[in-house]
């Protein structure tokens, strides 16, 4: 149905012009005083030595893929979960072999240590 | 279906949704305050207006009078987005939450939600609660600061590693279900032993609520003495204040979700005969949650980070999965 979702669009465009105004009226109505310090990153008052466009610990990056993985592992959940009563015993041992073989993955990056914060 | 189904009503109904929103949030956060200050034996809030009632109004217009500071290092256009990022989202939640039984106005039959019969609410839930991340990821990149680059990782890699678990504790629920609707969630009869199994696991949903929405003990956006206030760092003004709403209304509309689809929604005694009430209970049962939510921020201190990751990962994450296995087991076993 293309009208199906037509109070989504009508929502967003709502919320998205509350958060403009609010962000914009400010701007009218707030006092102006440029002072080059304002203008400075904050860092507890020292000059920043270091910029943060730099190279960063590989933990994110794991992760992120780590997540990637069990994220598509429960999309596949979703549909499986609506219409397991009418699959019954069929559909819970098909998943529960799926699952094993995420939970196989999961163990093995478990037991590499991607999973410890601190090394 | 004319276009006044289509367009009129929907505009009516989300700014109508908007202003209960922004209302309920300015008091939310009274009522986070005044609680807190109960919690450690103070009074809170009391100066404006009786039992400082007036307090979010005057909150709201100091803010909105304060020089608006970009400052000059940090990527502009995005450093603009990313508070909206943050906001619209929260807000666009909550279209799908059903507040009440359908109504009968003018002749025509209106419900109460705005979307919440479509047939993949449950998707759309978890789908737009996810782009909040954005938010949080823009801003500390564009701030160009260490504090705001190292709060946003820090509560971006959070926030995906919670969503892992909240997700499977929803596919359980919908295990039990049988269906994405949301409005069929709340009104379909649930057997008891349905309705007790759905609360066993609530505890699990409401810690990945906290993390979600960033609140304490997972309120590492704003670890105060290590990152200064994270990825909000290089924000001032109202900027500052969009992110701070955000969240609060992150934690009401995950309440009012939390409260549909574990807590029966608007349901309550006496629904059928006033329909009027429906709201009036979906408002009671949120407010419970927030009391919780206040409640583990006055009681319970902030974890370590690697303490969460490893929270997150080697025990949330595994017992979620344990509990969907058991409900699919009783799933099929009992229907």
């Amino acid at each position: 149905m293309p009208y199906g979702y037509v109070w989504l669009l009508i929502m967003l465009g709502l919320a998205a012009g509350v958060a403009m105004m609010m962000m914009f009226l400010p701007l009218l109505l707030g006092p102006r005083n440029p002072v080059p310090t304002k203008y400075e990153p904050y860092e507890s008052g020292m000059k920043p030595f270091m910029l943060p466009r730099r190279r960063f610990p590989v933990h994110y990056y794991l992760v992120a893929i780590l997540f990637v993985v069990f994220d598509i592992e429960i999309l596949f959940l979703y549909p499986w979960a609506v219409i397991l009563r009418d699959l019954r015993w069929f559909g819970l041992v098909e998943m529960g072999v799926f699952l094993g073989i995420v939970l196989v993955g999961f163990v093995y990056a478990w037991r590499k240590g991607a999973l410890e914060w601190i090394r | 279906m004319d276009w006044v189904d289509l367009v009129v009503i929907p505009i009516i109904k989300g700014a109508l949704i908007l202003f209960i929103l922004l209302t309920a949030t300015a008091y939310l956060t009274l009522f986070e305050r005044k609680l807190i200050a109960r919690f450690q034996v103070r009074l809170g809030p009391n100066r404006a207006g009786p039992f400082g009632l007036l307090q979010p109004l005057a909150d709201a217009v100091k803010l909105f009078f304060k020089e608006e500071v970009v400052p000059g290092h940090v990527n502009k256009p995005v450093y603009l987005l990313a508070p909206m990022m943050a906001m619209v989202p929260a807000i666009a939640l909550f279209a799908v939450v059903p507040l009440g039984p359908d109504l009968s106005l003018f002749g025509r039959r209106i419900p109460l939600h705005m979307g919440g019969d479509v047939n993949v609410a449950l998707l759309y839930v978890l789908a737009i609660a996810s782009v909040g991340t954005y938010g949080v990821m823009l801003a500390g990149w564009a701030s160009n600061n260490n504090y705001s680059l190292l709060g946003a990782m820090r509560t971006s890699a959070q926030m995906i590693s919670y969503e892992l678990p909240m997700a499977i504790i929803v596919a359980s629920l919908l295990l039990v279900t049988g269906t994405m609707s949301v409005v069929e969630i709340v009104e379909q009869p649930r057997p008891l032993w349905a309705w007790l199994w759905l609360w066993l696991g609530f505890p699990l949903y409401f810690i990945t609520m906290l993390a979600e929405s960033n609140r304490a003990p997972f309120d590492f956006p704003e670890t105060e003495n290590e990152l200064i206030a994270g990825y909000q760092t290089e924000y001032g003004g109202f900027k500052f204040a969009v992110f701070y709403i955000s969240e609060y209304l992150h934690m009401l509309t995950s309440s009012a979700v939390a409260v549909t689809l574990f807590f029966g929604g608007w349901r309550g005694p006496f629904v059928d005969q006033f329909p009027l009430l429906g709201p009036v209970y979906l408002a009671l049962k949120t407010v419970a949650i927030l009391f919780l939510y206040v409640w583990v921020r006055a009681s319970i201190p902030r974890l370590r980070y690697d303490q969460l990751m490893s929270f997150g990962w080697k025990y949330l994450l595994p017992w979620s999965l344990l509990y969907l296995a058991v409900t699919a087991v009783l799933v099929v076993a009992l229907s």
